[in-house]
């Protein structure tokens, strides 16, 4: 337990001290001149930088549910020829440097007007949340009865009614943890989106390297606290519905 | 819970015809072929050195040889093995001794573990950072300790030769990870082989030899081989706690790719491709382990 919050220790002393000068062990001053910074003197830049990492990373994760949900039911529900060499090549981008992937597609972007642009930030980010987000909805459809859908048709349910009434209420805590998945891997992402968006698209990370670079610790510091929520929010949320596996896929 | 809901019996996956499920996969196969797989086809020609706009369209293999052929590569290899190889290791032996003492404890302690998977690990780099620096907290309460009688007598622990805090970053996140891919298989069968084991006079090491390493060995094999894959092509956590040289082989093509003089960007590309092909090496290898583990799906 000591390991585990060991390192959110300097990040808080930092992001609430306003002098802390060597060897001093606790600030020499605690303050909110970091969040002051952030929010009345600097407000525009976080705002637009805040916004900016929450627009790229939830338009991410809802494409990336859109697609993974049907690929997802497809892998848990079917028996089919070829399937084990589909799900391999759906799992690669999990492992493949995404960097690798932005390098080759940059010069493409530039052509075709991607760089520099939201959307072309958002495709980057899709060649590896899809694959997180199919693997989510796959292990929920492995755990899903079909036959209640059957049930349904039956009993006189349209298709679209099965769909809205039956499947996406049973399997909606796994559509929200590979929301929130896909979300986080796109949030934290600093490469991809630095050589896609070159500069234009600016989300956190991109400002924590910079804040690291000025050496700015308690802003730094503060802004990193800022970054880490969507974290702890995730680890709530799909350890309440997934259980201890669900979990395992988010490293 | 998911978890309690699965002892509806097992039943049979409907086989079907192949074009119902293709057109469910369409999608994500649609994305990861044209953006995943694009992008590193399309990355080929230009690793050969094919970029008309920046007036270059011999294609050759002479990106690659410069690449291989140069002295830095050996010590950036070198370097990125040392540190996905080093902390894939310390995490796995810590994870085998968390999850013997992880096995039967209570909820609330497994949560708490759990903590570090999904902190990004841009965060812990710089939580490292502000710990090992040569004024950071760790040398400081040296000092206060009378240990050392200034920040130049720390010893240098980040961007130092023995990336002791890109390895640290490392342990804290992977750990977790890895325990918890071993923890199943422990409570699936092991703790009832133990009993077993216990009956017949199977001493401590015994047990762990013969009993605990056999069966936890695929799965930490696995969980192993991800974590090294994931290390070895990891940009950030190098970028900002490494050295300036050597650098680990994604740094080198990232600032390569960046270089004012574009006749770097195919290098570059070069190196990212042979990244590329060595961690892909790594999850064939880790599915094959996995497949002898009988498991359902990927290991991930």
């Amino acid at each position: 337990m000591v390991m585990v919050a060991l390192p959110f220790v300097p990040l808080l002393l930092w992001a609430f001290s306003d002098r802390w000068f060597f060897p001093a062990l606790a600030p020499q001053s605690w303050g909110l001149r970091a969040w002051i910074y952030l929010f009345r003197t600097a407000p525009d830049q976080i705002l637009v930088v805040t916004l900016q990492s929450l627009w790229v990373a939830a338009a991410t994760a809802c494409i990336a549910v859109a697609v993974g949900l049907p690929a997802g039911r497809a892998l848990g529900i079917y028996v089919f020829k070829g399937k084990d060499l589909l799900s391999i090549v759906l799992m690669l981008p999990v492992v493949v440097p995404s960097l690798c992937v932005a390098m080759g597609l940059h010069l493409w972007f530039i052509r075709l007007g991607l760089a520099e642009s939201f959307l072309g930030v958002v495709l980057i980010h899709l060649t590896f949340c899809v694959p997180y987000s199919v693997f989510v909805m796959w292990g929920v459809f492995s755990n899903y009865n079909v036959e209640f859908e059957d049930q349904a048709r039956s009993l006189g349910a349209t298709g679209v009614q099965t769909v809205v009434r039956v499947m996406i209420p049973m399997t909606l805590p796994g559509i929200v943890v590979a929301g929130l998945f896909s979300f986080l891997l796109s949030w934290t992402q600093y490469l991809t989106t630095l050589i896609i968006g070159g500069g234009k698209i600016i989300t956190l990370p991109i400002l924590l390297f910079a804040l690291m670079a000025s050496g700015d610790r308690p802003v730094a510091a503060a802004v990193s606290l800022l970054f880490v929520l969507p974290a702890f929010f995730t680890l709530f949320f799909s350890a309440r519905y997934l259980g201890r596996k669900g979990l395992v896929g988010v490293w | 819970m998911t978890e309690e809901r699965r002892p509806i019996p097992l039943k049979r996956l409907p086989r079907t015809g192949a074009v119902r499920p293709l057109a469910l996969l369409a999608p994500a196969l649609i994305v990861v072929l044209v953006l995943f797989g694009g992008g590193l086809i399309l990355g080929l020609p230009q690793s050969l050195g094919y970029l008309p706009a920046a007036g270059m369209s011999k294609i050759s293999l002479k990106h690659f040889q410069r690449v291989l052929f140069d002295p830095d590569f050996f010590s950036s290899l070198g370097l990125t093995l040392y540190v996905a190889g080093v902390s894939t290791l310390i995490a796995a032996a810590l994870s085998l001794l968390a999850a013997m003492a992880l096995v039967e404890s209570p909820r609330w302690l497994l949560f708490i573990f759990q903590i570090p998977l999904t902190v990004p690990h841009l965060v812990i780099a710089i939580a490292m950072a502000f710990l090992l620096a040569p004024s950071g907290m760790v040398a400081r309460l040296f000092q206060n300790l009378g240990w050392i009688s200034g920040p130049g007598d720390f010893p240098l622990l980040i961007n130092d030769p023995f990336c002791i805090g890109i390895l640290l970053t490392y342990v804290w996140k992977e750990i977790p990870f890895m325990t918890l891919m071993i923890l199943s298989a422990l409570k699936n069968s092991g703790m009832e082989m133990l009993d077993v084991g216990r009956t017949l006079n199977a001493g401590p090491w015994q047990r762990f030899r013969y009993i605990l390493l056999p069966i936890l060995l695929p799965s930490l094999g696995a969980a192993g081989l991800i974590v090294f894959a994931y290390t070895f092509g990891a940009f950030e956590v190098p970028y900002l706690l490494g050295q300036t040289y050597p650098m680990s082989l994604p740094v080198w093509a990232y600032r390569n790719y960046s270089d004012v003089d574009l006749a770097a960007r195919p290098e570059g590309i070069a190196i990212g491709i042979v990244i590329a092909v060595g961690v892909t090496g790594c999850i064939i290898a880790s599915q094959r382990l996995a497949r002898g583990q009988k498991r359902r799906g990927t290991v991930f």
